[in-house]
Order: C-alpha cells, then structure tokens, then sequence
C-alpha cells in the first residue's frame, strides 16, 4: 500500500490524516484519498484537476515531475508527501 | 442604523459591534487568513470567503447562533480543448464579491479569473454562470493589476426585480442581464480609459471600473469609481456622464451611495496610478450631495499628517440609514462616521491590512 499523508498546516482547515491506499500513480493515490474525504480535494488541486500552485508532493523525498496530472508512478512501498510550498507573508 | 460591522483583513475576520457610544472589536475568526469578500444576510447569516495563500478559496458560512461551516466554493468546469488559447485560466483563483440574489436561497459570486457563479441553495453549491463566460468577448477581459486575471468586483441585482443584473469588471466595463444570467452584453456607453491607446479610449470593454454602487431607492441611479475619474448613471449603467467635480483627485477605488438620496455619494479619493497614497498625506472623504455637480471634502476626524492608507475597492460601507459610514485601509486604519461623513473617528484598534467593510442591521 501506498502510504499519503499531509502537512500539519492543512488541519488547521479541514482533517488529514494520513492514509494508505493502492494505486499505480500520485494522481490515483490523491484521487483514492480525497474519495473518502471530499473535502480536502480543493485544498491540493485546482478546478481542472492541477497541484495548486503553492502546493508540493513529493513521492519518498523527490518533487513530481507531472504538476498538471500527477502521472508519476508510485508503488506499494512509497511514500507521498503532500505539503505547502513556501511563500507569502 | 446598522449595529454590526463586519470588517475583512489580511489576517482574518473582526466582528464590530456599538458600544457607549464606539465601535469595539468584539470577536475575531479566521485569525491569520486572508478574507477576500464578506457577505451580511439581513436574517443574521454571515458568509466570509478566503483566500488561503497555498491552498485556494474557500467560503464558510455562520448561520444565526451556530458555528462557523465550509461550503462548497464554485468550480469552473473542464477546460474543454477548443479553449487551449483561452488566455484566462478555469480555475477558481479568489472570491471577490459575494451578494444576495434579492430571491430565497439565492447569492451571486464575482470571482477572479472573471466568472460570475450562482447559488440557489445559500451557498452549498454554485454554478458557473455560462453564458458570461463563454462570451467571445471575455477573452478580451484585461487582468487587474496585481492580479493574475480580471476580476467581477461587483455584482448589483436591481431590488424591484431580481432577474435584472450588473456586474462590474476590472477590466471589462459594465455587463447587464435581464433574465437572472441567461444572456448578457455589456451596456457601459460615456466612460474613456486614458491608458489605452487612443482608438480604444472610448471602448466599452476597455473601461477600468474600479467599482460600483447604487442607490438602493432609486436603483437606475449608479456611480462609479473608475481608473481615470468618477463617472453616474441615470439608466442603470447603460450610459455614464463624468463627474469632474471630484476632488481632492478623481482616482480611488471605493465608492458608496446613499440608500434613499439618489444625489448623494462618497469617494475615497487617492493619488493615482503606481503611487496609490492620499493626496498630500491627508486621508479625505469626498461627498457630493447634488449629483456630482459638487463635492465636500471631508476630514474632521481623519488624520491629515503622513498618512499613506488606501481603501481598496470593497473597503468603503454605508448602512441602511444613509447616515453611518465606515471605511478600512490597507494600512489597517478604520474609522466610522455618524453624520454622514461631517466627523469620523477611528477605532482604537491595530488591524491588519482591510479588504473589505460590511455592516449588518445586528
């Protein structure tokens, strides 16, 4: 299984625990996760299914390379990090 | 008069309410989040949209003695690939403005990239109003400065009959719909932008309109505070008459009309373009009391040394009474009147940079 989990910063919004599903890319982990919790989807993507701008995943400590459909491929032992990337003020 | 103020910063959401004689800050939500557009339904419903830095827009609701709920946020449906040269993006970048659609359950929202949404159920899904956004025109809307997009800053639903809309566009001038968003077409006839070159100066789609308002009693009666000037109308945006009179200069992003005196409004008047400051360092009202044919600069009460605040487009409120005002700025200065703008004072409170001011009957 595919373990996802989620900056600490989210859950000041909304709940997101981390999870484990089974999936062949980052796009289908996210896609399983945000099934159960509809929710936290538009915290990640944007309306056109895109990582928002200011939002980073990373699969095992690497960034993905496919920003618009998430198509890096994951396996059972991997470990997808979803967090903010730094800006503002 | 209205004894709530609902003012929204750059650090969250303060709720204001009258006390001996003041206003004071009662409670604070969303603390350290952006608020792009506030909502105060009469019936004491509270809806206050963000605009998370990382993670997009959101929109939450307060019913009347219930907790703070987020609602769903409009959605721009798949970018379809006959759009690929679409310049704007379809994908919701912050709720700008937010207003009720004069019928049970129904709210309006004007957003950046430039889509107007509708609610029919308070907000617990939207719709995007299609028939705007799939105008050829609007890919000719101009991004606002210091946006990403162009954006729908004002949304007015004529009170004697909901189905007839405008909306206010920086930058794409004045759009009407008379059947609730089925159709649209822009209407703004008499403005000029004086940064466009000079064959389009007069285009209707190329006018800056900073921001709308309208007089609640006599809804054809509109102004305008417009990038190069301040601007009436007398048919409900279709054709416009500029107001010279203004003074201390004729650029600024708010105005306010009076709810009842079709001839009275109020500007926040700044220096214009890259420097966006008040005049000389000194924070004025301007009110005109005749139609535009002349204005008052008012200052009683608002600090007239070294003063740099601006109010952006939202950051100025009348409420029902024509006579309580307040206004925010980006330097986190408030201050309200009682008389119509003759004194001000300000609240003795440090706020973050103020987006938008509402007030609310209580």
């Amino acid at each position: 299984m595919t373990t996802v989990s989620f900056t600490p910063a989210l859950r000041r919004f909304v709940a997101a625990p981390s999870a484990h599903v089974e999936a062949a890319t980052a796009g289908q982990a996210l896609a399983m996760v945000f099934l159960a919790r509809p929710a936290l989807r538009g915290y990640v993507l944007d309306d056109q299914g895109a990582l928002r701008r200011h939002v980073a995943v990373y699969v095992n400590g690497r960034p993905i390379g496919d920003r618009e459909r998430l198509s890096d491929p994951v396996g059972p032992r991997d470990e997808i990090y979803v967090f903010q990337a730094l800006s503002g003020g | 008069m209205d004894e709530r103020l609902y003012v929204g910063t750059r650090k969250g959401l303060f709720e204001l309410a009258r006390a001996r004689g003041s206003w004071e800050v009662y409670d604070a939500h969303f603390l350290g989040d952006p608020v792009s557009a506030l909502l105060a339904q009469a019936d004491g419903t509270l809806y206050a949209a963000l605009d998370l830095g990382h993670f997009g827009a959101k929109l939450w609701r307060r019913d009347p003695a219930s907790a703070w709920r987020e609602l769903a946020v409009p959605v721009f449906p798949e970018k379809p690939k006959d759009a690929s040269d679409d310049p704007h993006p379809w994908s919701l970048i912050k709720i700008w403005a937010l207003e009720p659609g004069g019928v049970p359950g129904r709210l309006w929202a004007g957003t950046m990239p430039g889509g107007l949404f509708r609610s029919d159920d308070e907000g617990a899904s939207w719709r995007l109003v299609e028939p705007l956004w799939r105008m050829p025109e609007r890919r000719e809307w101009m991004s606002v400065a210091g946006g990403e997009a162009p954006g729908i800053h004002t949304v007015l639903v004529d009170p004697r009959d909901p189905k007839d809309v405008r909306v206010g566009v920086s930058v794409a001038g004045v759009w009407a719909s008379r059947d609730a968003g089925e159709s649209w077409a822009i209407i703004n006839r008499g403005m000029y932008n004086e940064y466009m070159p000079p064959e389009r100066r007069e285009d209707p789609i190329a006018q800056d309109v900073h921001r709308l308002a309208r007089c609640a009693a006599r809804p054809e009666i509109m102004w305008c505070q417009h990038h190069n000037g301040v601007f009436r109308s007398e048919d409900a945006g279709a054709s416009w008459r500029e107001v010279t009179a203004i003074r201390p200069s004729k650029f600024g992003f708010a105005v306010a009309a009076h709810p009842r005196d079709p001839l009275t409004a109020w500007f926040v008047p700044a220096v214009k373009d890259e420097r966006r400051i008040p005049v000389d360092g000194k924070i004025v009202v301007a009110r005109t009391r005749d139609g535009g044919e002349s204005f008052e600069v008012l200052r009683k009460g608002l600090p007239q040394r070294h003063a740099y605040d601006l109010v952006w487009r939202h950051g100025l409120a009348v409420d029902a009474s024509g006579e309580r005002l307040a206004f925010g700025s980006t330097s986190g200065g408030l201050w309200s009147t009682e008389d119509g703008g003759d004194s001000w004072s300000m609240l003795d409170a440090r706020l973050p940079p103020i987006a938008v001011v509402r007030f609310a009957a209580a």
